[in-house]
């Protein structure tokens, strides 16, 4: 037993008898189960709200309020209701269009300034970075009378524009913070390599940075999406018909008489789906983004 | 599954006909509240697009919290998004002062607006002047299971006492077959909790301010009051009673797990309906309960359409909510809908119909008790103030919701009733000096 031990000294494996492997194998095997039903019941608990809210919306507004229960016979009706009340399709463009427009739109300018922040950093840098997401810490509430009175006399109440203007100011500072971290990420060699074969700025962001970063940015512009899809304060009363996003039509179905649960588990559910795929078919891309550069 | 084959193509043709309609018309847009009369309204949207084919109509439904504060917002910076409102009694006199709203003279003589209940009208206007046309009107009664009633051997008298209500509800309360002896608004808000308090306080002699306006919150009338109710709710109530709104005391009672329920007249019409309620035909109904004094022991409030002043489609939003508040336009609910489902509470002509009579037999006690509330007299002592369940002036909304809240936790023994009203006390006082009422 002593020469087990001293036979790789330093090594934790040396350091346990030989005669314990088998119970320290099996303890590794009960710790990776318990990893992964701690896994599987972290996940369980955070989608058991979402596997509700699809199912409530195949009840009925009767049943919908009753005992919890997961036998009933499913039915369409709250959907066939839903359909027949309000246009589904003009929300979902219009939360299309301010998503994804106001996720170009900031990536477009959040490309630019977390490259000069990551590789051309001032004195300043830090203090601007800080001060852009202090920006963050403001109740929207508190800005609301000011910005309805711009946009009243810009014309921008009830425009799609105007949502996304407002949305790329709100994911700006986040978006901005994302990307510094991951170009920082980056070596400053390929950079300079690019340089020294003659590559402009431009070309350096175009041909270097972004295709390297590429994930990073990927799953930027996806979080960026997914908060402006589920962003429900500024597009409620920034909106009345025109421009009103699917986080308006949700909000409808919510009522203060009568049953309603059925109703606005169905719309959610509708508003949900699109984005719900969108993060499903892209969660590959996410995953590499949010760990990208932790390991090196 | 035909139906979700077809909801993308249906729905994109009718996006498709809408954008193509909209053009070279009048589009005036309506933000209403998300109930099921107002639903119904927006289902006969067509009905009113044939009759006028120069106006369209666009829809923004909220709920009541989200359409108040966006309503709110809009008219206080004349953002001119709207141009018919549906607000409420409490909102409008204080919007009409500032000039928010359009003044609503000189109706048409076929709007008949003498057959307007005078109480309702009374609460839309100022200044003797309508701003607004009601839609649908309710007060306060109580509920009741005959069932229940009959075989425990209760007569229950047309005008009841909050004392017979305690004994009934101790006598029928009975938690092992899940059924509790009363069911009332527990959860915080001034539109909910406080609504069914103030009707409470009232009855019990108590106001909220004195005609200096000077809180009254600590008041022995307000400590019976507000007592009474923690222990009746505490005793005889349904389990966790704080989080229970008009909604899920609804759910309750329909459900058949309450005995008793005292709330809003409007509920009537779909408690009594049995696609929506278990206890269809078991219901009972009598006038709101007593203490003190009859004054003020049940609501008034109204859901009406208005026009804001800042509105640019005025000619086209008077066409329409003199529509919608119109007798042809209830006519053509009771029609299609059903006369359960007209919107009550409005038209002394409703109430005379003899379809409606039929189909609805709480329609006298929801007639007597909203002819019976005087906003303008709700209190034994005399008040400052225009309202049974509110207090008409800007500042009650956040006093209405903080009182409440405090009501919520001596219900849930947070801390005392005492406790309570003394923070409430306090709490108001500083509103009120703050807002210039008090030095």
């Amino acid at each position: 037993m002593t020469t087990a031990r001293t036979k790789q000294p330093g090594t934790q494996s040396a350091a346990v008898p030989l005669t314990t492997r088998p119970s320290l194998l099996a303890s590794a095997g009960v710790r990776k189960l318990g990893l992964t039903v701690l896994g599987w019941s972290v996940a369980c608990v955070i989608f058991f709200p979402i596997f509700w809210m699809v199912l409530t919306g195949f009840k009925t507004e009767a049943a919908a309020i009753a005992d919890p229960s997961l036998i009933f016979s499913p039915t369409l009706e709250s959907y066939q209701e839903v359909h027949d009340r309000t246009g589904y399709a003009s929300f979902a463009i219009n939360s299309v269009v301010v998503a994804f427009g106001s996720t170009l739109l900031a990536l477009l300018i959040a490309i630019p300034s977390a490259y000069s922040m990551a590789f051309l950093p001032t004195r300043r840098t830090k203090g601007t970075l800080l001060w852009m997401l202090s920006t963050k810490m403001l109740p929207p509430v508190g800005v609301l009378m000011p910005i309805y009175l711009i946009f009243r006399d810009v014309g921008l109440l009830d425009t799609r524009t105007g949502l996304i203007i407002v949305y790329t100011l709100m994911n700006l500072p986040i978006v901005v913070w994302m990307l510094y971290t991951f170009f920082k990420d980056m070596p400053k060699d390929i950079l300079e390599a690019g340089r020294m074969d003659g590559a402009s700025t431009l070309q350096e962001v175009l041909f270097l940075l972004m295709p390297l970063t590429l994930p990073g940015i990927a799953s930027t512009g996806l979080l960026s999406v997914i908060l402006s899809w589920n962003e429900a304060f500024w597009s409620l009363n920034l909106t009345s018909s025109n421009a009103a996003p699917l986080t308006a039509y949700i909000a409808s179905f919510s009522s203060p008489e009568g049953l309603f649960w059925a109703k606005l588990s169905a719309a959610s559910t509708m508003a949900i789906a699109p984005i719900l795929v969108l993060g499903w078919m892209t969660q590959k891309q996410m995953v590499r983004g949010l760990t990208f550069g932790a390991v090196k | 599954m035909r139906v979700i084959r077809h909801l993308p193509l249906t729905t994109l043709t009718a996006a498709i006909a809408v954008a193509g309609q909209a053009q070279a018309q009048t589009e005036i847009t309506v933000g209403t509240v998300n109930n099921n009369d107002m639903v119904i309204m927006q289902s006969l949207t067509e009905a009113f697009e044939q009759a006028h084919p120069d106006i369209t109509l666009d829809w923004v439904v909220l709920e009541e919290n989200v359409l108040r504060q966006r309503l709110t917002t809009d008219i206080a910076t004349q953002g001119g998004q709207f141009d018919v409102m549906t607000i409420g009694t409490y909102e409008v006199p204080i919007w009409a002062e500032r000039g928010w709203l359009t003044p609503l003279d000189e109706l048409p003589a076929e709007y008949q607006v003498d057959d307007l209940l005078q109480t309702v009208r009374d609460g839309l206007s100022h200044e003797g002047t309508l701003h607004a046309l009601p839609f649908y009107g309710e007060s306060s009664m109580m509920y009741y299971r005959t069932d229940l009633f009959d075989e425990a051997g209760i007569e229950v008298p047309e005008q009841p006492s909050w004392e017979q209500v305690r004994e009934w509800a101790g006598q029928l309360h009975d938690p092992d077959n899940e059924v509790a002896g009363i069911c009332l608004r527990g959860k915080p808000g001034w539109g909910e909790n406080m609504a069914f308090v103030s009707t409470l306080v009232n009855t019990f002699g108590g106001r909220w301010f004195d005609m200096d306006w000077n809180p009254e919150l600590d008041s022995p009338e307000w400590q019976e009051a507000v007592g009474f109710y923690v222990d009746l709710l505490n005793d005889y109530g349904p389990p966790g009673a704080s989080s229970n709104g008009f909604n899920e005391n609804q759910a309750l009672f329909s459900s058949g797990k309450c005995a008793i329920w005292v709330d809003a007249t409007s509920a009537a019409g779909r408690i009594y309906n049995p696609a929506e309620s278990q206890v269809a035909d078991r219901l009972g109904f009598a006038q709101a309960p007593v203490a003190e004094t009859p004054k003020g022991s049940h609501w008034l409030w109204s859901w009406a359409l208005a026009i804001p002043a800042s509105s640019e489609k005025q000619d086209a939003a008077r066409e329409f909510i003199t529509w919608a508040t119109s007798r042809e336009y209830i006519e053509l609910v009771g029609e299609t809908e059903g006369w359960t489902s007209v919107p009550p509470g409005t038209r002394e002509s409703t109430y005379a119909n003899e379809n409606y009579q039929e189909a609805a037999p709480f329609a006298d006690f929801a007639l007597a008790a909203m002819q019976s509330a005087d906003p303008t007299d709700s209190t034994l002592e005399p008040s400052p103030y225009v309202g049974v369940q509110f207090v008409g002036i800007p500042e009650f909304q956040s006093i209405g919701t903080q009182v409440g809240q405090m009501v919520a936790a001596a219900l849930t023994g947070d801390m005392t009733v005492e406790q309570a009203l003394q923070n409430a006390q306090r709490a108001t006082e500083r509103t009120m000096q703050r807002a210039g009422y008090l030095d």
